[in-house]
């Protein structure tokens, strides 16, 4: 799996470019275009584009319904679940368009891991959720296993709390340790992009700053798209931040500028709690 | 609060003496359910300590053999030197259940998977009341087809009688078919949606995702609704006794005439007369479904302890 994916990581003359003066530095990881999405008459997302950037933390705020966790889950396709979703336009990553009709959506899932907002780990031991996708994708060796379940644990800062009780069930862990499992499960199947549905909103404060600083450590290596309600949040660890209202992309830019300067009334209203 | 209780005295309006008739009315209430409590209670054990006494005193007063009931495979109440070996009839009962059991559990799971996963619009639109109308038929009903279309073409087909274990396996897994499936059902819906998106969200498949993930978490109540629907079979008398062929004789194939617990009691209960070795036994058989229904429960309860979601 990693051997596939490292040049594409690397080669970066197949890459977009970015496309508007803001995104000057990094490359696009995503390049979305016209982007629309309907849930039967409901027009969730409309005509969203903007590009994220590569080995970034990219936030996605908004009030509830806003169509951000929508736009989120249109990324690994999750959407596909819903009956009567629907959606138009282009996510380009690499040289695919995310949208088509001939995306093997189970392999994009792979590269593109996402994480919800309830941990929800299956009941099995701590070990066997991380080794469970392993095994679809073939691998079997023990020592192999056992190599990128401590590589995932450590990866998710878990490592040190549960290497004592691998085999015990993962529901006996706090909601915490839980979710970073869910980080780590996701992690073993060495993602590109990691998508991430308000990760810590469930959580007690302690397990919500452990989140956090495991996604500033996580960006290093990963695009990360994250949807939260947690203005501070926002503030704290993304380097771009988009807001959306009423399935609009209102404002996109450097979150320092969207969170002290923002240039539209109502990206400033709803920072400053005025409103959602 | 009206003018008239506002000019009361808080002693008045607050303390338990002054409102008699109100809380008069809550204990009749309250007596009424535990009456109707304490009814259920009684019969249930009334019940049991009537099957107990009955069903323990061919050995104790009549002096059959406990260990010859359990043991023999000879039942013939009625010869010179009578023979109480019941154990033909008590296998054909877990034969009859574990084998109808065989048959309608990966069937009933497979109809839930259906419903839930699959095809959960039309699916379940078409399956649900499909089930609902399997419930509603009356036992004589199935018993009265096995008879009249089961039974010939088993002969014709299989050869022998047709009257067989064969025939009333398969009578007993379609009357049990709709227990397992719905109570699949509701321990495939019940879970989690966010197992399931995790699940595809790791790059399952659909398939992987039912398999690996939503049947393992949904066992422990998966094998409650196997349990169940085992108990209903086991206790299943009427359509059970009209294609099973009723023979005193342990089968040898599938194919082969048999005989159950309840079958034997139904066909002898009429002509014993009560109080008599031969009526004692077939108490003494009741006995043992009595058991067998509790160490069901037993199980089913254990199970459901198990449950995660």
């Amino acid at each position: 799996m990693k051997t596939v994916m490292e040049p594409k990581r690397t080669n970066t003359t197949t890459e977009q470019q970015p496309r508007s003066e803001k995104t000057e530095t990094k490359p696009a990881a995503l390049d979305v275009k016209h982007l629309n999405i309907y849930y039967g008459e409901n027009h969730a997302v409309k005509d969203v584009s903007f590009s994220i950037e590569k080995n970034a933390v990219t936030a996605l705020i908004g009030p509830s319904g806003c169509g951000k966790s929508t736009f989120l889950r249109s990324i690994n396709r999750m959407n596909d679940l819903i009956p009567g979703a629907k959606s138009t336009g282009e996510i380009q990553y690499d040289d695919v368009n995310l949208i088509g009709d001939d995306i093997n959506v189970v392999a994009l899932r792979k590269e593109i891991g996402m994480v919800f907002q309830k941990p929800n780990p299956f009941p099995k031991s701590i070990y066997n959720n991380i080794v469970h996708a392993l095994k679809f994708n073939g691998i079997r060796s023990r020592k192999k296993l056992d190599g990128i379940v401590e590589e995932s644990l450590r990866k998710a800062a878990l490592w040190d709390e549960v290497k004592d009780r691998l085999h015990e069930s993962a529901l006996s862990l706090s909601g915490g340790q839980q979710q970073r499992l869910c980080i780590a499960r996701t992690l073993a199947m060495k993602p590109n992009i990691l998508l991430l549905d308000e990760p810590a909103s469930a959580l007690d404060p302690i397990s919500n700053a452990k989140i956090e600083d495991l996604i500033m450590e996580l960006k290093k290596e990963y695009t990360i798209v994250i949807v939260t309600h947690n203005m501070h949040q926002a503030s704290r660890i993304s380097d771009k931040t988009a807001f959306f209202l009423n399935g609009v992309l209102v404002e996109y830019d450097k979150t320092d500028r969207i969170f002290t300067n923002p240039s539209k009334k109502d990206t400033e209203d709803y920072i400053t709690g005025r409103f959602g | 609060m009206d003018n008239k209780t506002m000019t009361m005295a808080a002693s008045q309006r607050l303390l338990k003496k002054s409102n008699k008739s109100a809380l008069q009315k809550e204990k009749r209430g309250k007596y009424l359910v535990l009456a109707s409590a304490l009814l259920i209670i009684t019969a249930t054990i009334a019940i049991t300590i009537f099957l107990g006494t009955k069903g323990l005193q061919a050995f104790i007063s009549n002096g059959v053999s406990l260990y010859e009931f359990l043991t023999s495979t000879k039942w013939n109440p009625t010869a010179e030197n009578p023979l109480y070996g019941a154990v033909p009839f008590i296998l054909g009962s877990f034969a009859v259940t574990i084998l109808s059991a065989l048959i309608a559990a990966p069937l009933g799971i497979g109809g839930a998977i259906f419903m839930t996963e699959i095809a959960p619009s039309w699916g379940k639109k078409i399956l649900q009341p499909v089930i609902e109308l399997l419930v509603g038929i009356p036992s004589v009903v199935y018993g009265f087809i096995g008879l009249s279309v089961l039974v010939p073409f088993l002969r014709d087909t299989v050869g022998g009688q047709g009257f067989s274990l064969l025939a009333g396996m398969i009578v007993l897994s379609i009357m049990i078919l709709p227990t397992v499936t719905s109570i699949a059902t509701d321990a495939m819906s019940s879970l989690p949606k966010g197992l399931r998106e995790s699940s595809y969200a790791i790059g399952a498949t659909r398939w992987q995702t039912i398999w690996r993930v939503l049947v393992p978490a949904a066992m422990p109540t998966l094998l409650t609704a196997i349990v169940l629907g085992m108990a209903r079979a086991f206790g299943e008398a009427l359509a059970v006794q009209m294609v099973i062929g009723n023979v005193r004789s342990l089968p040898s194939a599938i194919t082969d005439p048999s005989a159950t617990l309840t079958t034997i009691i139904t066909l002898n209960m009429g002509h014993t007369t009560f109080g008599s070795v031969e009526n004692n036994v077939l108490w003494s058989l009741a006995l043992i479904l009595l058991v067998m229904s509790f160490i069901f429960i037993l199980l089913i309860r254990y199970l459901s302890s198990r449950r995660q979601f």
